[in-house]
């Protein structure tokens, strides 16, 4: 089992699990209990947590203390940081503070635009993207030293993954723009929420026919529909989504009230058949304000229980 | 060139309501050609002006110059010899102009009179869309021609971000995706392999983050 860093995540997908994350949104406010009682709820159904920051371009408590919290309640963070808010200067600066208190995860990304937000006026900084700041990382870990090239004491020690998204436009460039964050140093990857199964299927055959599902490990993302009015939102009105009308039509097709039920069910099938697509190393579910749905949706996908790693 | 848009006329009355002389300076150049400052924009501002203050039964003395450029000394001289006969000056021009103005008349109120807004082509008449923020360093070479500093809304070297979404961003449905534009453009050009080559960590140092610029050329001097 070849491993790069402590991440108990990189450990269950090198043994060759599959791995199972979900995230965790932080407040709108200080209450930390807030991130630990939705931890406790699936720390035991998942391999690792992720904590959003500043998702949508919401203030919330930061995703770096929100990691913390998690930490010190023994469950793995995922600290998702985006390069929206901080110059290279703070980014490098948090990738410290996280690896002092032995964060091994990271997901780079370049956050949604601020016009979104509670803070439409706001300056946005982009000093980096968000495959830059994959670079940063594997930079300040591999080589051991700061972007401006002294010595680090102590180099963070993190597993650094990207987002990726089969689904966005232009699709000629899907797969090139994934091999371009694997050539960056991403070693896993989480998805935009499948629905779309077929063209997810694809857009995985293209990775394999590059080889790319052997560089990188392939967290496929799921995010249970709650309603027939979330799909139809999800499908109209969030950027890059592909919510096929069958899915749309089956949620709509059963009562009001059995359509939670037909939701997780969805994401169950999904999961289940995915688990066979060659490539597929894991699932990462984003269950949005129903993580009390996740031990169950894993149950019923057959992912429990969770893999012990030392 | 640089594209300027006039400011709100209460904005600019407000200004100047407790003058009695006032020159309007417009400038030959840009904002001309995006008409907000030239010598037409100079004649219907003092003409708006006239009106309002004359309804207010104020005598005003509002006077017209257009100067070839406000951001060389040579036409600014040229308000030297009747700059004093003037309480305070509107200047048309973009902002640089209109700094250098106050520069060199330093005793004279000056006012700006147009919103400056960025470095743009004319798309069609009437529509002006930014194409450069001056970073310093052109990566135009890499990219297709497109700048992905100036046109796209988070600046990605490395895009298109998740937002885009048929060739538009996500910010604005009329608003091209810098990137889907990069894309189209290299795949035009049989170029479409250089999409992969990573767009490294870039030094803003030439940009607005190192300060304020200056470009000298030793060979030029007097």
């Amino acid at each position: 089992m070849n491993t790069n860093t402590p991440s108990k995540l990189e450990k269950i997908l090198a043994a060759g699990h599959l791995a199972v994350t979900s995230e965790c949104g932080p407040p709108r406010g200080s209450d930390g209990e807030f991130v630990t009682k939705k931890a406790k709820m699936i720390k035991d159904h998942v391999d690792a947590i992720n904590v959003t920051d500043n998702q949508t371009s919401v203030t919330r408590l930061c995703s770096l203390a929100a990691c913390i919290h998690l930490k010190l309640m023994g469950v793995e963070p995922v600290l998702q940081m985006v390069t929206r808010d901080r110059n290279r200067i703070a980014l490098q600066s948090d990738i410290l503070g996280a690896a002092s208190f032995d964060i091994y995860n990271i997901l780079c990304l370049s956050g949604d635009h601020q016009i979104f937000g509670d803070n439409p006026h706001g300056q946005n900084v982009f000093d980096l993207d968000s495959i830059n700041l994959v670079q940063t990382v594997r930079f300040m870990r591999d080589e051991a030293k700061f972007l401006g090239g002294e010595d680090i004491q102590r180099p963070p020690k993190m597993f650094v993954g990207a987002a990726a998204n089969p689904f966005a436009d232009p699709f000629e460039i899907r797969v090139r723009r994934l091999a371009k964050k694997i050539a960056a140093g991403a070693e896993f990857i989480q998805t935009q929420c499948v629905y779309n199964v077929e063209k997810f299927e694809s857009w995985m055959k293209m990775a394999r026919d590059r080889g790319l599902h052997e560089k990188t490990y392939i967290l496929a993302g799921v995010t249970p529909l709650k309603s027939a009015g979330m799909a139809r939102y999800m499908k109209n009105r969030v950027p890059g989504m592909d919510v096929p009308d069958g899915i749309v039509k089956r949620m709509s097709g059963v009562p009001k009230e059995k359509q939670p039920e037909e939701g997780i069910k969805i994401c169950v099938e999904t999961i289940q058949r995915l688990r066979e697509v060659e490539g597929v190393r894991g699932f990462h579910i984003m269950a949005i304000e129903w993580e009390e749905k996740v031990p169950e949706i894993v149950e019923r996908s057959g992912l429990y229980p969770r893999p012990e790693v030392v | 060139m640089i594209v300027a848009k006039q400011k709100p006329i209460e904005e600019i009355i407000e200004g100047v309501r407790d003058y009695e002389k006032i020159l309007i300076a417009g400038c030959n150049e840009c904002v001309t050609v995006c008409e907000a400052g030239g010598k037409k924009e100079v004649g219907i501002l003092a003409s708006a002006l006239r009106m309002y203050f004359m309804n207010q039964g104020k005598n005003m003395k509002i006077d017209e110059v257009t100067l070839e450029r406000q951001c060389d000394h040579e036409y600014l001289e040229e308000l030297r010899k009747i700059i004093d006969r003037y309480d305070v000056v509107i200047s048309l021009a973009c902002g640089a102009g209109v700094q250098f103005m106050a520069e060199k008349y330093f005793r004279t109120r000056v006012l700006p009179g147009v919103d400056t807004c960025f470095m743009g082509v004319t798309e069609e008449r009437g529509v002006w869309s930014e194409r450069c923020q001056g970073c310093g360093k052109c990566i135009l070479g890499e990219t297709a021609g497109i700048c992905p500093i100036s046109r796209c809304a988070k600046r990605i070297l490395n895009g298109p971000c998740g937002g885009s979404t048929k060739g538009k961003c996500e910010i604005d449905k009329e608003l091209d995706c810098a990137w889907q534009l990069i894309i189209d453009r290299l795949n035009e050009l049989g170029r479409l392999d250089d999409y992969e080559k990573i767009i490294p960590i870039k030094d803003w140092s030439t940009e607005r983050a190192g300060g304020p610029r200056r470009v000298v050329r030793e060979d030029l001097r007097l």
